[in-house]
């Protein structure tokens, strides 16, 4: 009997376990063919990009391929003293090829932002490679700490050391206002020069309140809309969607429309006497515009998830917690509210990730004080033309999301979430 | 210990949802403490709104409804301190069992160790002991319905409602909840009111049975006698199985009437007919009705066998009798003498005294 247990065979005399194992590897594949075209298209259009962006952000290959031999010669170097004639030899040879390519001045600016001073000796030290001045058969080290005292230096030999690996943290240590100092120590920038951690603060600020008032308005909006008998929830539903159906600049430039000095809301404000009109408030080209517009804009997020779980909630729930003695405020915290939590996260994940990364909307009504750090990627992508540094900021956005999400998982329970 | 009759009394009742019709007219109705009362009727015969306004989740368009001699409609839900037990159970889904059951305990502000020895009492009486920290989706049908039906007792509520509380669960374990929920009820004594659509069910569980159709009260009465002696034939129609004749009265004395159909003559007992000439509709039970009758009875007949079912411990027999080709005859398994073929003719005789003649349909 219990050979027979181990091992059943089909009519076929082909063990069971084999043969169930061919019979779903069919099913196995045609699944993995259907889903094939959506991961080869995740691949392309979301991995490989994230990839990219991460090397990107991280490169620091073009100097360690323009000096080659200095830094394989400087492996052997301690980094106290002057380094050793092979050192400076090697320097001299890596030198000469970036000259004969012309890429001397990327190798001078590139130092220049290790250590300032950089330009003008690199300068000094081009014209003496220019006029063939220095002498291969003496000692090299001797005629180029003759070319000017900062090459006799050993900080800026201990620059250049530096500058060898091919990747770097720097972009990320600045998104944070933040370098590394000559002694390889994580420094903060001078006060007057911290512009990013105000944005990434300003980012989460917004982010979080957007997502709080949005919550606050969308649920009584759902619970009317998971309550109301069919004909009116349909028309509400329009209502909430309706954003949904305008482009996004058409929505932030009707609030632009609205909130501006001399627009509709001031106007009514100063009608119904709330303001003297010489006095109009500025509710736009600031935080108060920002707020404003992104909860217009993010409601629906907010509205959906809660709607759907609402839906799911049968009323007699509500009336039984009545009916057991509960009073109406008792019912709704007890009874009602804890089974809205799924809804309740899934809302303000959706709507406070939506929020950190928003970027038009407060490009156009945020002002000076209301752009985000989207907006600052955006300057970088764009006008300063520093994508690693851009790619940075963006993976560090990306990091923060996805650690939002493990703490709420941590907290709530992904599985808890309920979109629809 | 004299019983309050009045325990729970609705006075000149009429709801309306929409001001154009009524669910509910003029209800009148007294039920006494500890007693059991089903509300009977078809689907929108206005019994679960008559609940609804008991239990205060409606309120009444027009009349009052007393608790022990309290108008109650300005009273909200959670003060009347009426147990529920809802159609789908309304269990809490994200509490225990035992949270459950302390609900309405908790929000009472009992004590801590009361609520322990009342939920264990509460949970004894359904036999549900040891499952306090279930989640309820991770009970049976039956034991939610006992989950429900214990929540609805442990806070000691003057009255407990049901609504078709029965309704989800199969055949077998309906039965079996009937009979528990009947046994709970003679233990503890608790006022009753039970709504459901199910005849069977209403019979084996009520004291009284009130019957609910287009809003009205139409019959009032134990069980046996709504089934024996039903006073209209909505009754007669919608309790058990039953066989008529329309016809019109063409005599009438105290306890028998004629009846002329349309083709034949029939004696029958005369219960809302008054005099010559009234239309009525002539009722009788299937069982009352025999074939080949020893007794001498007062109606004889002769009809042709259309149809012959099975059912195991009976056999039903359809026939054409006096032009009614739906007269359905119980034949006991035990009498397998009769020779029941299709398309034979048989005697069947029945008292008038069985033979009800009712309103027109």
């Amino acid at each position: 009997m219990s050979s027979e247990t181990k091992q059943i065979l089909t009519t076929d005399g082909i063990p069971l376990e084999i043969s169930l194992k061919k019979a779903e590897r069919k099913n196995k594949i045609k699944a993995f063919l259907l889903v094939a075209p959506l991961l080869l298209f995740l691949i392309i259009t979301y991995i490989f990009p994230i990839g990219e962006m991460f090397t990107r952000s991280i490169d620091d290959k073009m100097i360690t391929n323009m000096l080659p031999k200095t830094f394989k010669s400087m492996e052997t170097w301690d980094g106290k003293e002057l380094p050793s004639e092979e050192v400076f030899a090697s320097f001299l040879s890596d030198f000469k090829i970036l000259v004969e390519k012309k890429e001397h001045g990327k190798l001078a600016q590139r130092l220049n932002k290790e250590k300032n001073g950089f330009n003008t000796i690199t300068k000094k030290l081009f014209r003496q490679v220019k006029r063939n001045k220095i002498d291969e058969t003496q000692s090299i080290k001797e005629q180029i700490m003759k070319v000017h005292k900062r090459w006799r230096n050993v900080e800026y030999w201990q620059a250049i050391k530096r500058t060898a690996p091919p990747y770097t943290s720097a972009k990320y240590l600045k998104a944070m206002d933040m370098y590394l100092n000559e002694d390889n120590k994580i420094t903060q920038v001078s006060e007057d020069r911290r512009i990013h951690r105000i944005l990434w603060l300003r980012t989460v600020e917004v982010a979080f309140f957007v997502t709080v008032f949005c919550f606050l308005m969308g649920y009584p909006i759902a619970h009317l809309l998971a309550t109301l008998p069919m004909k009116y929830s349909n028309l509400l539903m329009i209502c909430v969607l309706l954003p949904f159906w305008t482009s996004l600049l058409v929505r932030t430039a009707s609030w632009m429309i609205l909130l501006q000095q001399q627009g509709v809301v001031n106007d009514f404000f100063v009608l119904i006497g709330l303001v003297s009109d010489d006095n109009r408030p500025e509710m736009m080209y600031n935080k108060v515009g920002t707020y404003v517009a992104m909860t217009q804009i993010l409601l629906p997020f907010m509205v959906l998830p809660l709607y759907s779980v609402m839906k799911t909630i049968s009323p007699s729930l509500m009336r039984a917690g009545k009916s057991l003695g509960g009073t109406p405020f008792v019912a709704f915290w007890k009874v009602y509210f804890p089974l809205t939590i799924p809804g309740i996260g899934a809302g303000c994940l959706l709507v406070f990730i939506l929020a950190i990364g928003y970027y038009i909307t407060p490009a156009l009504v945020g002002g000076a004080s209301g752009t985000l750090i989207s907006n600052q990627i955006a300057y970088h992508m764009k006008t300063t033309l520093d994508w690693s540094f851009a790619s940075a900021m963006g993976l560090m956005l990306l990091g923060g999301v996805l650690v939002i999400y493990w703490l709420y998982n941590k907290l709530v329970g992904v599985d808890n979430i309920k979109l629809g | 210990m004299s019983k309050n009759t009045e325990f729970v009394k609705f006075d000149k009742v009429d709801k309306s949802y929409d001001g154009k019709v009524l669910v509910v007219k003029d209800l009148n109705l007294n039920i006494s403490e500890g007693e059991f009362i089903t509300m009977l009727g078809p689907s929108g015969s206005g019994k679960t709104t008559c609940l609804m306004m008991l239990a205060g989740f409606e309120t009444p368009t027009n009349g009052e409804i007393y608790l022990d001699s309290n108008p109650i409609s300005n009273i909200p839900p959670h003060k009347r301190g009426i147990g529920m037990v809802f159609q789908n159970y309304a269990l809490f889904p994200h509490m225990t069992v035992y949270e459950n059951l302390a609900f309405p305990l908790r929000v009472r502000k009992v004590q801590k160790d009361e609520i322990d020895k009342k939920v264990d009492k509460a949970l004894s009486m359904v036999s549900l002991s040891g499952f306090e920290s279930r989640m309820p989706a991770q009970l049976s049908g039956g034991q939610q319905q006992r989950v429900a039906v214990a929540r609805a007792l442990v806070f000691d509520p003057a009255v407990v409602l049901m609504d078709e509380p029965l309704g989800a669960l199969d055949k077998n374990l309906r039965e079996s909840m009937q009979y528990e929920i009947k046994h709970i009820h003679e233990n503890i004594g608790v006022t009753v009111v039970y709504v459901t659509h199910d005849q069977g069910e209403a019979l084996t569980m009520s004291n009284r049975i009130a019957v609910f159709n287009d809003g009205k009260v139409q019959q009032l009465s134990s069980p046996d006698k709504l089934y024996e002696e039903p006073v209209n034939s909505f009754v007669a129609e919608f309790i058990g199985e039953n066989n008529t004749f329309g016809g019109e009265v063409t005599d009438i004395s105290k306890d028998v009437c004629k009846v002329k159909l349309q083709n034949g003559e029939i004696l029958a007992n005369p219960i809302s007919v008054k005099s010559k000439g009234d239309k009525t509709t002539v009722s009788i039970r299937p069982e009352r009705a025999l074939i080949n009758p020893k007794d001498k009875m007062d109606n004889n007949q002769t009809g042709k066998i259309e149809e012959v079912i099975y059912h195991g411990d009976h056999t039903r027999v359809r026939l054409d009798l006096l032009g009614n080709k739906e007269f359905i005859l119980k034949v006991p398994n035990s009498s397998n003498e009769l020779d029941l073929k299709l398309g034979n003719e048989i005697k069947v005789g029945w008292n008038s005294q069985d033979a009800r003649a009712l309103d027109p349909k």
